[in-house]
């Protein structure tokens, strides 16, 4: 940061990605806070762009199947990666296994404008690598406790969209709605924060609005 | 030895090895490795036979070899199993665009303009060759990524204490360094005339593995 109001800092933005490669969204959050129903609300939502979606849950095939069977998204836009039983090491610390499944959508669909990498359910510490992804939702839900924004970790600080879930369940649970939107927004600033029920709105608007606004 | 051999050697390196276990997450799905008692046995036999090949050619291609697509031919001649030789590509690449970025070479590009997807042994042994290592360096690398691999993913298959897995791969030190001395000195013969150590069990596991793959649940790639 340079205070000199003459001088010409280098655009603190990340470039646009060149052309020829498809826009990668990263959807990370702990196990069962609705990474693969947001998805597929995406896949439902974004009928104008061409996407394709790699998974990587634990049960490595589980959550493609979900998107096959929802009907959502052609089977062979759908790839899947296995982990070796570690989901944040294949989205942050060695991509390799989800570029190249990325590579190959790529290749199967010439012109893919959007790639949607879901990563296994994982704890509050796991965030996906800029060498992966372009931008990254991280989700958690009212069910895990509304302590779980002010907690923190860098999925919760540094997401470029952190969502809440399941804010129909808040009553259900004891989860105090205003509480967990404040923390969040203290624990992170500027970055934005949604909240949604997908059994109010199933597809997801506010989150396909946020998306649309990035491939522009 | 080269400093890049432990470049390549280390886990952290960001090739995509920590998705394959080397056939034994198979193994341990049929019971055959279930714990401290039968793992050395499973990484021995893994390091005599898929480790010496993959240790063989490693050294080859350290020596940089301008014929890239007839050195991977051989090694596909003496990988059977159409898993295995997946598996194999499948790290050879994702190692390779790791590397590249490491050790930027002419060398390398050649390799890549004849074979895109290279095998993971002759990404190894290029890509010591063009940073400095020695052919023993090349072969120590693939020998021990033959069973650092399989020995990690028993850790988290199985949950067994990393402390003894550890040891169990530092007390194959020995075999290590005089396989890498034995590939090394075989190196320079035509690709030809390669050895060709197989390995039948590891190739039917590697086939299973990916015949369950489709059917049910598994965490590794191999």
């Amino acid at each position: 940061m340079n205070f000199d109001p003459t001088a010409t800092d280098p655009d603190a933005h990340e470039p646009t990605p060149a052309t020829g490669r498809a826009f990668r969204i990263g959807i990370g959050g702990p196990v069962g806070s609705g990474k693969t129903a947001l998805t597929a609300a995406l896949c439902r939502a974004l009928t104008e762009v061409r996407l394709a979606v790699v998974t990587n849950d634990i049960y490595t095939t589980e959550d493609a199947d979900f998107l096959r069977r929802a009907g959502v998204l052609d089977t062979d836009r759908i790839e899947a990666v296995q982990t070796g039983a570690c989901p944040h090491t294949a989205i942050r610390d060695d991509i390799t296994a989800n570029l190249d499944a990325v590579e190959a959508l790529e290749e199967r669909h010439p012109g893919l404008e959007l790639v949607i990498i879901e990563s296994g359910g994982d704890n509050l510490t796991a965030v996906f690598s800029r060498g992966l992804v372009d931008a990254q939702v991280f989700v958690v839900d009212v069910a895990g406790g509304d302590k779980v924004p002010r907690k923190g970790g860098p999925g919760v600080t540094t997401a470029d969209l952190l969502v809440i879930n399941k804010t129909d369940l808040a009553p259900l649970v004891g989860a105090d709605m205003a509480v967990m939107v404040s923390d969040a927004h203290r624990m992170r600033g500027t970055l934005p924060v949604i909240t949604q029920s997908l059994v109010e709105t199933p597809d997801a608007p506010d989150v396909a609005a946020w998306v649309r606004g990035l491939l522009r | 030895m080269d400093i890049s051999a432990l470049v390549l050697a280390d886990s952290r390196y960001p090739g995509g090895g920590h998705v394959h276990s080397g056939g034994l997450e198979e193994a341990v799905s049929r019971g055959l490795v279930r714990g401290e008692r039968e793992l050395p046995g499973f990484l021995l036999g893994r390091l005599r036979t898929a480790g010496e090949l993959a240790a063989v050619f490693a050294a080859a291609a350290a020596l940089l070899p301008t014929d890239w697509a007839g050195l991977d031919a051989e090694l596909d001649a003496r990988t059977p199993s159409p898993a295995q030789r997946t598996a194999s590509r499948a790290q050879g690449r994702g190692t390779m665009r790791a590397g590249v970025r490491a050790w930027p070479s002419p060398v390398l590009d050649a390799l890549l303009s004849a074979v895109p997807r290279p095998h993971h042994p002759i990404t190894l042994g290029a890509l010591t060759g063009v940073a400095g290592g020695s052919p023993a360096d090349a072969a120590a690398v693939a020998g021990y990524l033959a069973v650092s691999g399989p020995a990690s993913a028993a850790v988290r298959l199985l949950g067994l204490d990393p402390f003894a897995v550890n040891a169990m791969v530092a007390d194959l030190s020995a075999e290590l360094r005089t396989q890498a001395t034995r590939a090394a000195a075989t190196a320079a013969l035509p690709a030809a005339d390669l050895p060709a150590p197989g390995s039948p069990g590891l190739d039917l596991l590697a086939e299973a593995h990916a015949r369950h793959h489709k059917e049910e649940v598994r965490l590794f790639a191999s």
